[in-house]
């Protein structure tokens, strides 16, 4: 349905005061709005003529309604001219580079000649000439006399906002406007302006437009008083002196009063127009608010480009709070069905889908599926209500339009601010649901940076088949599994995927027929393939034999999973961790399957199905992993309690040990220090190597004490177990937890601040120790000394800083670069070019690689093309 | 005979009747045959100086020959035929090698990566600018605010994260921390005096790093007793001192044995001090903006590390190895260098900050965005004073800053907005020209 009509260019240009004259539709006299009846006086600031707003009135110019008249200019005959704010510098350098007398540029006909023909050329390539224009102005001033009339010129000096003194004298906008009359077209091109569409003399305004009703709506109040639109309450402003102004002029007023009455205009005519200028007081409104000018509406992120124009609000949308569900697909979404009856889609009525259309209208609006409008043969537009939906679906026909309520396998566009990414919003089929909350696969919570602390999410549904064919081929789920960012998944398992899977697939974990069938439920298809042994004459299954059952046939791979601790030499298939994984013709023979496996962002498993199977096959793979790993997980029981992070008092005295050993060492290091015998560190004063070496000294205790603790807990305990598959936390949290929270830190050294030489009056002055400079000796669960804590508070307290600082930086940078690099398109013929078609690559990438169809930034993966063919391992 | 071999294969070699001229014209093969491993045979083969490059080429030939595959010459021609990138050819030539195949085999591999390559090219309007300043823009938020220690050089401080990433968006003049990797040329590289010496002779030194310094007020003077030491060290003796202060800063200077006595032009106290400000700053000796040398021994090789950055100065010094000099200061680079080098330089940067935060992207995207800032000849900044404030369309310009003074200027230079652009088209209302906007081919029914 794309139009092929397009607006091909705008021109930009300063309006004259004859095209201002004739696109104003009357002329405004009278300051006054409304008269007592309510109805807009003509020739007034609401004149009918400039377009309606009130319900039932027509407009005089184009007889439209409100809402059809887009509104029409009016104009302000001034009495005296004024200067437009916004060109006051320009107008300045135009004065000082042309002949008060002749008003001929003050430039040698070579040498201007030559300038132009430089800003021609330019031009003509599309590049900007603003150096060259620059170079004009700072030549043209240079000149004391008029090469032409030799007129002796005069230094012009510029008041600001809007004032010019010449030798002594004022200049008036009259004045300045009989100048610039005489600048002929050839020297306006010097100055790079376009004679044809800005004559320098039109930036004096002597008519001034005055803008819509439209634009300027006032609204009733509840109380039947009308509140004026601040443009408004301005134009009046304007209204009242220019009338003074020819009151007094005709009376024959001293000059004086009329300088005056001339600055006065000219104020309200610059705060009309810009209510921030630096050096004028701004306009305010009776209440003391500053009035809003109309390049404040035009400005910043809320102004028009950007709050209204690149951004607009929609219809066909819907927001809400999101949880989880494992049983959804990735693909899908859960709808709450009051949103379902309130989005709808526009449906032709056809022969071949009458009877559904029928259905829909018959089920009119509360009895879902349903329809809520029906856009009848005669092209009038029908809501659906109970009283009228027999009657409506009786009447409908092929050519009829219905809109149809939400259901289940409608394409909808899924997002969560901010859109970071293009993953940020992605085509999920339709499911609906009972309850209020937007339901997805934790799987897909990754490429949204989702949780389920109470986020909010927006849905929007597509209103044509244009749209809904390029969601389902470029912006489904499954077509986004990988991340133009690095060529690897970004969808993945999380969190209990990856613990549900770990718990599974580790060493051998065995099932009888009953348990295996029971976990594999809620799969697409069970299946049980040979068991792995018999005890006691009943048949087994392992654990690595079920998580193969999802695997596709003929997948062969051989990775290290994250348990790996690189040993110097890997024992492969014979590790003891179960670290080494083999998967060959789809069978998981060895390994455990962790983060490395499936994980988001990691996932090897999952990445090389999405290569070499396929999207389609690689949703099926993850949705099947979810929903067997949770399934796993619910069957163990996996909890987290504060018990688990209990540990041996014998452990806890050793933990106590290693922390006071090192307060001692460091004791010895400050002794050493104080007494002079420090040696410094190359490049560093004695002072900043002693700290070094306390921190040191202090990180090694908190890791010893870890790994007592470690040690401790052991591998079943499910904090270690989340640590280790990559679930969640890791050691370091486990450690902070059970055994020592250890240094805290401000701007990456030990807490220094406070007070004249302590960081509190706790300690001595000049007291280095550990405990003085922010050392927490205590666990999480021992719980925090006052001190500890206050350090504690200092450290986290930096990190929230740290957090706010940064999303607004690169929320920043973010924009900046979209802005840089939007307009660059791959061409058909393989190079790289922004919109003037300037070439930026000649080849994409340097070889013309996609890096979401790249394996990890390798165009091509050579090895696997040559492991598939020849059936043998490379080594490396 | 024995010549650093160990006994044991020194038997074993005598035992199958090699003599030292025989060992010298011996293959790997050969005393592979003799009973020794591989490996041992290739240490022999060096140390009595037989290339061993070449006899390796021969084991992989030998490989394929004599299993019947394919002989390498073979897969030389083919892969030259091949139009693909050089990463691509590199990687099978160097994987090919190391297997034997048979001719249809071969042929099947190269058209399965033929296809593979085809398949992951880049489909035409796919909208490239978009993808890449959202792959470098969505690592932001994940990366660190803090300037952290340089992790190879503990001593120099740099700054890192996102800050540094936004300065080489930004293109700035001079980097917060800047920052130079020296390396050396063969001849000294690994003689730490020598080193050390150079060291000593790029450094910054002023005056104050000679010696202590006090003020005379009585008599209105700067007195500095220079360090004995330290002369010796930096190889600069008292009088020279004295001359290269007198020509660079043009005042009046007494040498009395190891003191130096500075008279400023006027005895006025403000002059004291400023002339005290002016000796700290002048580099006596070595380039200026060097502000300190950190030496680093890096696998057999000295490297010199510095804080602050001077290319151009430095390019010209005997012993450094012009070829492997680095800085962080891009600007520099495009100024000493050109435009290429920078472009390469904001590149390995931009995606050396990216690594050091743990964070993977893709090169192509990195490249996109300096080729972008690079692509008129000088270094353009991503943002208001650069690409952005330079683009074509009025309206995209207006929406991204400063709106007003956008709108002016358009209406004085009467330009005219093409609305080819993303921004423009959005504002207007009508289907953006990128991607599947900007197909034209029609189906026609029927």
């Amino acid at each position: 349905m794309a139009s092929t009509k397009r607006i091909k260019k705008i021109k930009f240009g300063l309006l004259s005061p004859q095209e201002i004259r004739k696109m104003g539709v009357t002329k405004i006299i009278t300051a006054d709005t409304y008269d007592d009846d309510g109805y807009p006086i003509e020739m007034g600031l609401m004149d009918p003529r400039l377009g309606v707003i009130d319900p039932g009135l027509r407009c005089r110019t184009c007889a439209g309604r409100p809402g059809e008249c887009p509104g029409h200019f009016g104009r302000i005959e001034l009495v005296a001219p004024v200067v437009h704010v916004g060109f006051a510098k320009l107008i300045r350098k135009i004065l000082r580079a042309t002949c008060r007398k002749c008003g001929r540029l003050l430039l040698e006909e070579s040498v201007k000649k030559s300038y132009l023909d430089q800003i021609k050329l330019l031009n003509k390539l599309g590049q900007p000439y603003d150096e060259i224009v620059k170079n004009v102005f700072k030549d043209a001033i240079k000149a004391n006399s008029c090469p032409y009339c030799e007129e002796a010129q005069m230094d012009i000096k510029f008041e600001q906002p809007t004032s010019y003194v010449e030798d002594g004298h004022k200049l008036m906008p009259a004045d300045i406007r009989d100048r610039f009359e005489r600048i002929p077209d050839e020297d306006i091109e010097v100055f790079g302006m376009d004679p044809k569409n800005a004559r320098p003399e039109w930036m004096i305004l002597r008519v001034l437009p005055v803008p819509p009703v439209t634009t300027r709506p006032s609204i009733t109040l509840e109380s039947g008083q009308r509140s004026e639109d601040d443009l408004t309450h301005k134009l009046v402003d304007i209204i009242r002196i220019n009338q003074r102004f020819q009151e007094n002029r005709e009376a024959g007023a001293p000059q004086l009063i009329i300088e005056d009455l001339w600055e006065l205009l000219q104020y309200h005519v610059t705060t009309f127009l810009d209510n921030e200028v630096s050096g004028v007081p701004p306009a305010r409104h009776r209440s003391g608010r500053p009035l809003k000018s109309l390049s404040q509406r035009l400005k910043g992120k809320e102004g028009r480009f950007r709050g209204s124009l690149s951004g607009k609000r929609v219809n066909f949308s819907a927001r809400t709070v999101i949880s989880p569900d494992p049983n959804l697909s990735i693909s899908e979404i859960g709808i709450p069905i009051q949103i379902a009856k309130e989005l709808t889609i526009p449906v032709n009525v056809n022969s071949r889908n009458l009877e559904e259309c029928k259905k829909c209208v018959l089920g009119g609006p509360n009895n879902y599926p349903g329809a809520n409008y029906v856009k009848r043969l005669d092209g009038r537009r029908v809501k659906v209500i109970d009283e009228n939906k027999a009657e409506l679906a009786e009447l409908l026909a092929p050519g009829c339009k219905i809109d149809r309520q939400l259901k289940d396998g409608d394409l909808v566009l899924f997002n969560r601010q901010p859109s970071l990414h293009r993953m940020s919003i992605m085509a999920h089929k339709v499911k609906v649901m009972p309850y209020q909350t937007f339901r997805i696969n934790p799987a897909v919570c990754p490429p949204y940076n989702a949780d389920f602390d109470g986020d909010e999410m927006n849905l929007h549904v597509l209103q044509t088949e244009e749209a809904r064919a390029e969601a389902q081929i470029l912006m489904k789920v499954e077509e986004n599994l990988l991340s133009p960012r690095f060529g690897g998944p970004i969808i993945g398992g999380i969190h209990d995927h990856i613990s549900g899977m770990f718990l599974l697939t580790r060493g051998n974990v065995t099932f009888d027929k009953y348990n295996a069938i029971e976990l594999q439920k809620k799969l697409d298809s069970i299946a049980l393939p040979d068991p792995a042994g018999y005890e006691s004459g009943k048949p087994y299954w392992t654990g690595k034999q079920i998580f193969s059952q999802l695997l596709p046939s003929g997948l062969n791979l051989t990775y290290k999973s994250k348990m790996c601790d690189n040993c110097e030499v890997c024992l492969k298939e014979e590790c003891k961790k179960d670290a080494y994984v083999v998967i060959k013709d789809g069978n998981l023979l060895c390994g455990t399957v962790d983060e490395i496996g499936i994980g988001a962002f990691a996932g090897k498993i999952l990445d090389r199905i999405i290569k070499e199977y396929g999207s389609v096959e690689a949703r099926k793979f993850l949705d099947n992993v979810t929903r067997l790993s949770i399934r796993m997980i619910t069957r163990i029981g996996f909890s987290f309690g504060i018990d688990d992070e209990d540990i041996p008092g014998d452990a806890q005295e050793q933990i106590y040990d290693i922390i006071l050993n090192a307060e001692d060492r460091v004791k010895r290091l400050i002794e050493a220090y104080e007494a002079g015998d420090l040696d410094p560190l190359p490049g560093r004063t004695i002072d900043e190597t002693v700290e070094l070496k306390i921190m040191q000294e202090l990180g090694k205790a908190r890791n010893q004490a870890g790994d007592i603790a470690g040690y401790h807990l052991g591998v079943d305990n499910s904090a270690v177990v989340m640590a280790i598959s990559g679930a969640r936390g890791s050691m370091l949290n486990l450690t902070q937890m059970a055994a020592c929270v250890g240094q805290q830190s401000v701007r990456g050294e030990r807490i220094q601040r406070g007070y004249m030489g302590r960081t509190l009056p706790h300690f001595y002055k000049g007291d280095l120790g550990a405990d003085a400079h922010g050392f927490v000796k205590s666990s999480y669960k021992n719980g925090l000394s006052p001190i500890e804590f206050f350090f504690h508070a200092m450290g986290g307290r930096e990190g929230l800083v740290d957090t706010a600082v940064r999303t607004s930086q690169s929320g920043y940078l973010q924009r900046r670069l979209i802005n840089a690099l939007q307009d660059l398109e791959v061409k058909y013929d393989g190079t790289v070019r922004e919109t003037r078609g300037q070439i930026v690559q000649f080849v994409y990438g340097d070889d013309g690689v996609d890096p979401s169809k790249s394996d990890y930034g390798k165009s091509v993966n050579v090895r696997r093309i040559i492991q598939n063919v020849t059936g043998e391992a490379l080594g490396g | 005979m024995k010549r650093g071999v160990s006994s044991k294969t020194a038997q074993i070699l005598c035992g199958a009747g090699f003599t030292l001229s025989k060992l010298k014209k011996a293959s790997v093969e050969d005393l592979v045959e003799a009973g020794i491993t591989s490996a041992n045979a290739k240490s022999i083969l060096k140390k009595i100086g037989t290339p061993i490059e070449t006899s390796e080429e021969k084991v992989s030939q030998k490989i394929i020959d004599s299993k019947e595959g394919v002989s390498q010459k073979i897969i030389d021609s083919r892969l030259g035929e091949l139009h693909l990138p050089p990463s691509i050819i590199d990687a099978l030539q160097h994987d090919l090698k190391t297997i034997k195949l048979t001719e249809t085999q071969l042929d099947e591999i190269l058209k399965m990566t033929v296809d593979a390559y085809e398949k992951a090219k880049v489909e035409p309007c796919e909208a490239v600018g978009t993808v890449a300043a959202q792959s470098i823009g969505e690592p932001g938020t994940q990366m660190t605010m803090r300037t952290f220690h340089y992790a190879g050089v503990a001593e120099i401080s740099i700054t890192l994260g996102l800050p540094r990433l936004i300065e080489i968006l930004d293109a700035r003049k001079v980097p917060s921390t800047p920052m130079m990797t020296i390396r050396l040329k063969d001849e000294i590289k690994g003689d730490r005096d020598a080193v050390r010496k150079l060291a000593w002779e790029i450094e910054a030194t002023s005056l104050l790093d000679l010696g202590d310094l006090s003020i005379d007020l009585a008599e209105m003077q700067i007195i500095i007793e220079l360090n004995e030491k330290t002369l010796s060290q930096r190889s600069i003796t008292s009088k020279d001192i004295a001359q290269r202060t007198r020509d660079k800063i043009d005042v009046d200077v007494r040498l009395d044995g190891l003191k130096l006595i500075i008279h400023p032009e006027q005895p006025s106290y403000r002059e004291l001090l400023q002339l005290v400000e002016k000796l700290r700053s002048t580099a006596l000796k070595g380039i200026e903006g060097i502000k300190r040398i950190v030496i680093r021994k890096e696998d057999e090789e000295y490297v010199l590390y510095t804080e602050g950055s001077a290319l151009r100065k430095i390019l010209h010094c005997d012993g450094i190895d012009p070829t492997r000099v680095k800085t962080n200061n891009i600007n520099e680079i495009a100024d000493v260098l050109g435009i290429e080098a920078a472009r390469n330089s904001v590149i390995s940067e931009a995606m050396d900050t990216l690594r050091e935060q743990g964070l993977e992207v893709d090169v192509r995207h990195i490249m996109l965005a300096a080729d972008m800032m690079t692509c008129g000849g000088e270094l353009k900044q991503i943002g208001r004073h650069g690409i952005a404030g330079e683009k074509a369309s009025v309206l995209s310009r207006a929406a991204f800053e400063v709106t007003v003074n956008h709108l002016l200027d358009a209406a004085i230079h009467g330009e005219v907005d093409e609305l080819s652009g993303v921004t423009e088209n959005v504002i207007v209302g009508q289907p953006i020209r990128l991607g599947t906007g900007d197909v034209e081919l029609v189906y026609r029914g029927g």
